[in-house]
């Protein structure tokens, strides 16, 4: 049977929100258990750390710009620079080393 | 009221900035691989529009293209989107609770791994009108790249396709480095789960694990263990204290 893609983009938007919908909306009131709100307290580090690393090396044209633009952005951001400078400036750090080193 | 809103909804707008054009870069290369799969303008543009998600789409089209059944296309979006229920069960603790539940309905579309990235680093509660400032931006980013990606693959040179690809991991630093360098603890916590994600991309067994999964297996792992030995206490350890802003 041949599948439509209606049906397809229908079923992937509609698991896709409700992952994203029923813990927001079934948790509304303050978790007072202090274990469970360590852990969600801890959580975007820990996530968000996974997903940086080591992803970012391979983001780029090649591993050297990727590993300059990473140096930019933990510097700057350990000197507490806003986001979007930290964001920006890691993105001119990789297009500089690939218009320098011509990759 | 209303200033306060706007307020939130123009901080929002800001955080965004840096989302949209990570996700512009991103959907870029989507819509560039959802014209190889045969699909028209409208439909990649409407896969983004409703789903708003990278990993996932990229598997759905490729699913799509093998004829896949439903089930499975349902199963394997679970299965890589799962992180969100994640995030969202830490937004549940953010987001301003005096404000109506239907506000949440709409929150919850755009949690993306971005945008729950920024709303987590603001100071306090967040209010919806914060996460619809952010998802003002990225939204129309995700989608416009796609449909950039699609009519042309050339718009953007590579040079700017790849400098970009770093725009939404900077991000992400911006976020984690500044805690990290006040607390010892979330400190720690970085090291370990950077450490800890190389080497499940190294080592022989545990690299087949995808990329969504290895990230819940990591979270559930490192924040329980975090939260067992250093449990967080309003007000008691003086070291939280400046990172109680996330948390509260």
């Amino acid at each position: 049977m041949k599948h439509n893609l209606y049906m397809y983009i229908f079923v992937m938007a509609a698991v896709t929100y409700l992952i994203r919908m029923l813990p927001l909306t079934l948790i509304q009131k303050e978790i007072k258990n202090t274990f469970i709100k360590s852990f969600l307290y801890y959580v975007p580090y820990v996530t968000l750390a996974v997903m940086t690393f080591p992803a970012i090396l391979t983001a780029t044209a090649n591993i050297w710009s990727a590993a300059i633009g990473f140096a930019i952005a933990l510097i700057l951001a350990w000197n507490r620079k806003s986001l979007i400078c930290v964001s920006l400036f890691s993105c001119a750090g990789v297009f500089l080393v690939e218009l320098l080193t011509g990759l | 009221m209303s200033r306060n809103r706007k307020m939130d909804f123009a901080a929002g707008i800001q955080d965004g900035i840096p989302i949209c054009l990570g996700y512009i870069a991103v959907s870029f290369t989507f819509g560039i691989m959802a014209k190889n799969a045969g699909l028209s303008t409208w439909e990649a543009v409407l896969i983004s529009l409703t789903n708003l998600t990278s990993a996932g789409q990229f598997a759905g089209l490729s699913l799509i293209t093998a004829s896949a059944s439903y089930f499975e296309m349902a199963f394997t979006q679970l299965i890589i989107n799962l992180r969100y229920s994640l995030m969202s069960c830490a937004l549940s603790q953010k987001i301003d609770n005096h404000y109506p539940s239907f506000h949440r309905f709409l929150i919850a579309y755009g949690i993306t791994d971005e945008v729950f990235g920024v709303s987590v680093s603001r100071p306090g509660r967040i209010t919806p009108w914060y996460s619809y400032g952010v998802m003002a931006l990225a939204a129309p980013g995700w989608t416009l790249g796609t449909f950039l990606g699609v009519v042309s693959g050339s718009i953007l040179p590579d040079r700017i396709v790849s400098a970009l690809s770093v725009a939404l991991y900077g991000m992400f630093i911006a976020i984690i480095i500044p805690p990290a360098r006040d607390n010892r603890i979330i400190r720690t916590i970085v090291v370990i789960s950077m450490a800890a994600s190389f080497f499940f991309t190294k080592a022989s067994v545990l690299c087949q694990i995808s990329s969504g999964f290895r990230i819940i297996i990591l979270t559930i792992l490192i924040a329980g263990i975090a939260a067992y030995f250093f449990p967080v206490k309003e007000d008691a350890n003086p070291e939280d204290k400046e990172d109680s802003s996330v948390e509260a």
